[in-house]
């Protein structure tokens, strides 16, 4: 981990339209803080629940699942899925000692730069205000 | 052991400026597997390409990470790249050191801190990429048009004359669909049966063209280049090889029942032709209202009183084609392609209760009026109101109904009706120099070649009253009809006594479009209109491969656009169907035969239909991937419980391992 200072965050984007709206952001030059490690997936539904808590396990600070809109989903159903099982591991989380919070679900479009940009801006500063996890 | 290449780009400043490339050269060369690491100013030129291709041969590079604009810009760009020098393009990873970094963070330190954890992932995620090879599919040469419409009709004969079958299905006795209805055509004024009816005798004609009216497609199966389709060929009771289409049996039939064709105005025997024109120019028996079905029907059962035997067309065919012992039946036929052009209907009005709610005769919809103007309607092109068959002199005409209208969840704009009303407004006129038009209206979209002139015209030259607002409610006074509105740019209100109330019925997608996209696994949105896969880019694609859609089943159209979209999509079934093979996405899921126990779990969850049962040699029943049809979504890799499905360019390895890199460091 080398995030000098402050809270990592892993982020899975899907391809379509997340990880294009977080293209996006860059295209505007929609700035946030540099907390946040995106890795591309090509949907959200592609995103494990135990990969999450896996993340968690290894000691990532804070998740965030970002996919397309419900009903805008490329693979037309994916998301629908996605938002289902994370209500679960969310719900899950805190029984298992990890504060529901650091684990973000959002929808974000591929037009939506500036909103990604806002999404993780908050996020991040959230995220410092609880204070790393092995701190806690 | 791999020997991985990273290259990092500056991209002039736009990456350098922020991140400190050589540093992440540094740390590159540091990492696992890593065996050479370089940077290049521009990476996507062609000098950066050669250097990538040089570095390849010469460190004997099995693996390449390049960090620097996104996947999404330079994906394929690179994969040739890589392709040229020998290696398999998927052994490639590109890690988005530009718009996820140097373009979002302006601290250089924090910005090169993250730049090296993203091409350390990607590092450790390219070490388990694998060589894919594209597999190649074949392809039936051989298109299906479901709907015979203005739209189906021009797909059809542009697939065709490109030098590949078609067959064209058309649930009503005619092709034709609904431009037929309509007598002249704005802003032209056409006869819209004279420039549309050679078409029709083209597609009939035409030797690549295979016509299957009174017909309706039942199933789908397979994907791209392979569709297996199932066809309901309805019973027509007519042998068209005997019959000649003379027109004996359908004057001779007794029965009279309203025609669908003339909006309820007119009435049709059972034994029919929806109209003159027709292609085919054959009749269908309608069973549900022949006399003899209906006798035979009874006789199953012998309930009721006993009805008439009729059989008078049988008596009077000279050819003896009419054949009783036809029944409903279901073909399979082969295509490569599929284009939905289902058109539209027109908004039912009588949920307008300020209109009469349907309750008032001489209150129609502008298709119904368009009956009336034709010289093959009801009336023989006689504009006669349908209460007591006088001429009609005060017409009022209301805009939007059934459009732009949240209240009876109708938001949209149909887009045709205000041209079609000043084309009404111009035609009474020509029918009857006394009728006096008023039209109320919201706005006049007349956005298109030679309209705004069209819309003057009808204002101008036939003196038709525009008035801007809406209708609060109409009732019947005597004969006639009281209108009651509002004049907004006066602010007024206006009340007007009208022979004749003609209601601009928005357009809505034909019954059943939700059904035909369900089975075609296309979207369509809360009205039922069907999902393009680009609303600008690709308007007649769909996001499932080989199913196009053109027309109005996609959204409000006229004439002139349906047939550009009609051509648009025939072009790009041409494009389909010229390739002899279809090379198909490598990645795509897998099963691992060991670890599936069969729950098919995955099955469940598959928006594609792409996974198979098949039966492994120790006679245990797993799930198999149809990697023509798999898009990669990897929804089943999540619901595998055994861990058995993975997916190819995004394993659960992979993952894991860009997760670990990263947390661990």
């Amino acid at each position: 981990m080398s995030v000098d200072n402050g809270p990592l965050i892993i982020g899975f984007l899907c391809n379509w339209c997340s990880y294009a709206g977080a293209d996006m952001a860059g295209t505007s030059r929609a700035a946030y803080p540099a907390n946040i490690r995106i890795i591309r997936v090509p949907c959200s539904g592609r995103v494990d629940p135990l990969l999450i808590v896996k993340c968690f396990e290894e000691g990532a600070d804070a998740v965030l699942v970002a996919g397309c809109h419900p009903g805008d989903c490329h693979y037309n159903e994916g998301n629908y899925y996605s938002r289902r099982r994370f209500a679960l591991l969310r719900a899950l989380l805190d029984f298992m000692g990890i504060e529901k919070e650091r684990f973000q679900v959002e929808w974000v479009s591929a037009s939506e730069g500036k909103r990604f940009a806002k999404i993780v801006t908050k996020f991040t500063e959230e995220m410092i205000e609880r204070g790393s996890r092995k701190a806690s | 052991m791999s020997r991985i290449g990273v290259f990092v780009c500056h991209c002039g400043t736009n990456i350098g400026g922020v991140v400190n490339v050589p540093e992440v050269v540094e740390a590159a060369r540091h990492m696992p597997l890593v065996a050479y690491a370089d940077a290049n100013k521009y990476t996507c030129s062609e000098v950066g390409q050669a250097s990538i291709r040089d570095a390849i041969r010469e460190q004997r590079l099995d693996r390449v990470v390049i960090a620097s604009c996104s996947p999404r810009m330079h994906e394929n760009t690179f994969r040739r790249t890589v392709a040229a020098a020998g290696l398999n393009p998927y052994l490639l990873e590109i890690s988005n050191i530009r718009e996820h970094c140097s373009w979002v963070h302006s601290d250089s330190k924090d910005a090169t801190a993250k730049a090296i954890d993203l091409v350390r992932m990607a590092v450790a995620k390219v070490a388990r990429h694998e060589s894919l090879l594209p597999k190649q599919v074949g392809l039936t040469k051989r298109a299906l048009i479901i709907g015979g419409g203005i739209t189906g009709i021009q797909a059809a004969l542009d697939i065709a004359s490109a030098g590949h079958e078609v067959v064209l299905v058309e649930k009503e006795p005619s092709i034709g669909g609904r431009m037929s209805q309509l007598d002249k055509t704005f802003p032209t004024l056409d006869c819209s049966a004279c420039i549309l009816t050679p078409k029709m005798v083209d597609v009939a004609q035409h030797p690549n063209i295979t016509l299957l009216t009174y017909s309706e497609v039942k199933e789908v199966r397979g994907f791209v280049g392979n569709f297996e389709v199932d066809i309901l060929k309805k019973a027509k009771m007519v042998d068209y090889v005997k019959c000649t289409g003379c027109g004996t049996c359908w004057q001779a039939c007794p029965e009279r029942i309203p025609s669908e064709f003339d909006m309820g105005l007119g009435s049709r025997p059972a034994i029919y032709i929806p109209f003159a024109q027709a292609v085919p120019n054959k009749p269908v028996i309608d069973i549900a209202n022949c006399r003899y079905e209906k006798y035979l029907k009874w006789k199953e059962t012998e309930e009721g009183p006993e009805p008439p035997q009729c059989r008078i067309c049988e008596g009077v065919c000279p050819t003896e084609a009419i054949d009783r012992s036809q029944k409903d039946e279901i073909i399979t036929e082969k295509f490569g392609a599929v284009v939905v052009t289902t058109g539209f209907k027109t908004f039912d009005h009588s949920v307008y209760g300020e209109y009469g709610g349907g309750r008032y005769p001489d209150v129609i919809s502008s298709l119904e009026l368009e009956r009336l103007m034709s010289a093959a309607g009801p009336t023989g092109g006689e504009v006669l109101r349908p209460s007591d068959g006088s001429h009609p002199k005060n017409v009022v005409f209301i805009q939007c109904v059934g459009s732009r209208d949240d209240k009876v969840g109708r938001p949209y704009c149909s887009k045709v009706c205000c041209m079609y009303t000043a084309k009404h407004a111009i035609m009474l006129r020509e029918h009857d120099h006394e009728v006096q038009c008023y039209v109320f209206y919201i706005d006049v979209r007349a956005g298109g070649k030679d309209f705004e002139e069209f819309a003057r015209r009808a204002q101008d030259e036939t003196g038709a009253l525009y008035l801007r607002g809406r209708v609060s409610q109409i009732y019947q006074e005597g004969k006639n009809l009281k209108v009651l509105g509002e004049d907004s740019l006066i602010g007024r209100p206006v009340e007007i006594e009208a022979d004749l109330v003609v209601l601009a019925t928005g357009m809505e997608p034909s019954d059943n479009a939700d059904l035909i996209a369900q089975k075609l696994n296309i979207s369509y949105n809360t009205y039922n209109f069907l999902i393009e896969a680009h609303p600008k880019l690709r308007p007649v694609e769909t996001q499932t491969d080989g199913i196009f859609v053109a027309g109005t089943c996609v959204g409000p159209r006229d004439i002139p656009d349906c047939v550009a979209h009609g051509g648009a999509a025939a072009a790009k079934v041409v494009a389909l169907l010229s390739q002899d093979s279809l090379t198909t996405d490598p990645l795509t899921s897998i099963v691992d035969p060991m670890k599936c126990v069969g729950c098919f779990a995955c099955k469940e969850v598959c928006p594609f239909n792409a996974i198979d049962e098949q039966v492994t040699r120790d006679k245990r029943t797993i799930a198999s991937i149809n990697e023509s049809l798999c898009k990669g979504c990897g929804l089943c890799v999540v619901a595998c419980r055994p861990g058995a499905v993975n997916l190819r360019g995004f394993t659960s390895q992979q993952l894991l391992s860009e997760v670990l890199t990263l947390v661990r460091g």
